[in-house]
């Protein structure tokens, strides 16, 4: 049996309590153990992005993140931005542009544009570029990811 | 990974060197190098498995004296983001820029890319040209002892490094430049992020009067650890950094590596790269 240990921490709002697996990542906590499937596993290694959530206001990779690292900390996931009418800007860019091809790269994309636009609400079409090269889109759809994220940051550059 | 007995988050450094001198552990701070290598297998995770990142006093970049403190587990972000960094230690958040991708960039902290020791850390050319020493903390004879060494003589060979088994490190130190110190890095790789460098170069010196002195020159990738490029800074001491001088350092720079092939590159193009990095870095140096 592999050593496990409880831990707690604030999951999209909520307290959340649960036993995990010392060496579990944070992305299987929350897609095996608390059920949350919207952040999606790629790459497991920390190329593609596809897991990435925002803890203590930092977007990090989920797969690259010991799940008991999460204890006493802020969680917020795909399924946290998706509740939350502040991200209804972005969402609506996303389907105005048509940003999603596949889709499975999106939630990962949304959380990462979220952060982004946290840290810099006016970013200009370069520094959105820079502020995603951490996201692989394996469709190549990046132009019209780029163009929702820059009209919500109302960029024209 | 089931031979783990114990998971130990402690506060303060007395816990952790406790926890280090009692058992063979595994320190964990961003997780970002620790998780993908023991998934992959090619870490071995120890009976213990140490998490620091809740020791506060081991976070945090701030003046001391006449050094920069940057504790061991400030991010990459945070070294991007510090004005101290940007104002007095530039080269650093030059390569904080191209340290991987944000998400690993927030995550990722100093302590853990010097301890992780690769040939190819990003951060390790910049620190080691601007002379850093690493602080070294161990618990022996009931009292916490400190210790300091210079970056350059910390790296053993690949993932090794002169770190005992109990000892945590606890911040690197670098000296503040002396007036008219100008610093650049640069790396290559196949794309901008996310990249591991196939080969880095990081050069620094004191650029006053039309005259470069006392040159600092390390390579990254080229070895199985950082290296200093000494035959280069021979090459620039007292140059003008004109094209000529550029010129005379970069062939130096390609003749002294000894790189070999791997999946990242080949032996001769690591050599090449290394001369035209040298160039535009020196080029960026004489600018300054």
């Amino acid at each position: 049996m592999s050593l496990t240990r409880e831990i707690a921490f604030t999951l999209n709002g909520s307290l959340r309590n649960v036993t995990v697996p010392v060496t579990m990542t944070a992305l299987a906590m929350l897609r095996d153990v608390l059920r949350l499937t919207g952040t999606k596993y790629g790459c497991g290694e920390g190329e593609c992005g596809a897991c990435t959530i925002i803890v203590d206001g930092r977007s990090v990779n989920a797969c690259l993140m010991f799940a008991v690292d999460c204890d006493g900390r802020t969680v917020t996931t795909i399924e946290g931005v998706a509740a939350d009418e502040a991200s209804e800007p972005l969402r609506q860019a996303m389907v105005d542009n048509g940003a999603v091809q596949c889709g499975f790269c999106t939630p990962g994309m949304v959380m990462q544009s979220t952060w982004l636009l946290e840290q810099n609400p006016h970013a200009s079409r370069d520094e959105i570029k820079r502020g995603l090269e951490g996201n692989l889109c394996r469709c190549t759809g990046y132009k019209k990811l780029i163009d929702a994220v820059a009209a919500v940051s109302g960029t024209n550059q | 990974m089931s031979a783990i007995q114990r998971y130990l988050a402690p506060t303060t450094l007395e816990e952790a060197l406790d926890a280090l001198r009692e058992s063979e552990a595994t320190i964990l701070a961003g997780g970002t190098d620790v998780m993908p290598q023991s998934q992959a297998g090619r870490l071995r995770l120890q009976p213990t498995l140490l998490n620091i990142r809740r020791i506060d006093e081991l976070g945090g970049i701030a003046l001391d004296g006449a050094s920069i403190r940057i504790g061991a587990l400030a991010t990459i972000s945070e070294l991007l983001e510090s004005e101290l960094i940007n104002e007095r230690l530039p080269i650093l958040a030059e390569a904080a820029d191209h340290f991987a991708s944000p998400q690993i960039r927030n995550a990722g902290t100093v302590g853990g890319n010097v301890c992780n020791a690769s040939p190819a850390g990003d951060t390790l050319v910049p620190l080691i040209v601007l002379n850093a020493e690493v602080e070294l903390a161990s618990k022996r004879d009931g009292k916490v002892e400190r210790r300091r060494m210079p970056l350059e003589s910390f790296f053993a060979g690949p993932g090794r490094t002169h770190r005992a088994a109990d000892e945590l490190l606890t911040a690197i130190y670098v000296p503040a430049p002396a007036e008219g110190f100008v610093a650049h890095f640069a790396k290559f790789g196949t794309r901008p992020a996310l990249d591991i460098s196939a080969v880095s170069v990081g050069i620094g010196g004191v650029w006053r009067n039309g005259t470069f002195k006392n040159a600092r020159v390390a390579f990254g990738a080229v070895a199985p650890t950082p290296v200093r490029g000494r035959a280069t800074e021979g090459v620039l001491e007292g140059s003008a950094l004109d094209a000529a001088a550029i010129g005379m350092a970069a062939a130096a720079a390609r003749d002294e590596v000894r790189p070999i092939s791997d999946v990242r590159a080949s032996a001769w193009y690591r050599k090449e790269m290394i001369h035209s990095l040298t160039k535009k870095v020196l080029t960026n140096v004489a600018d300054a």
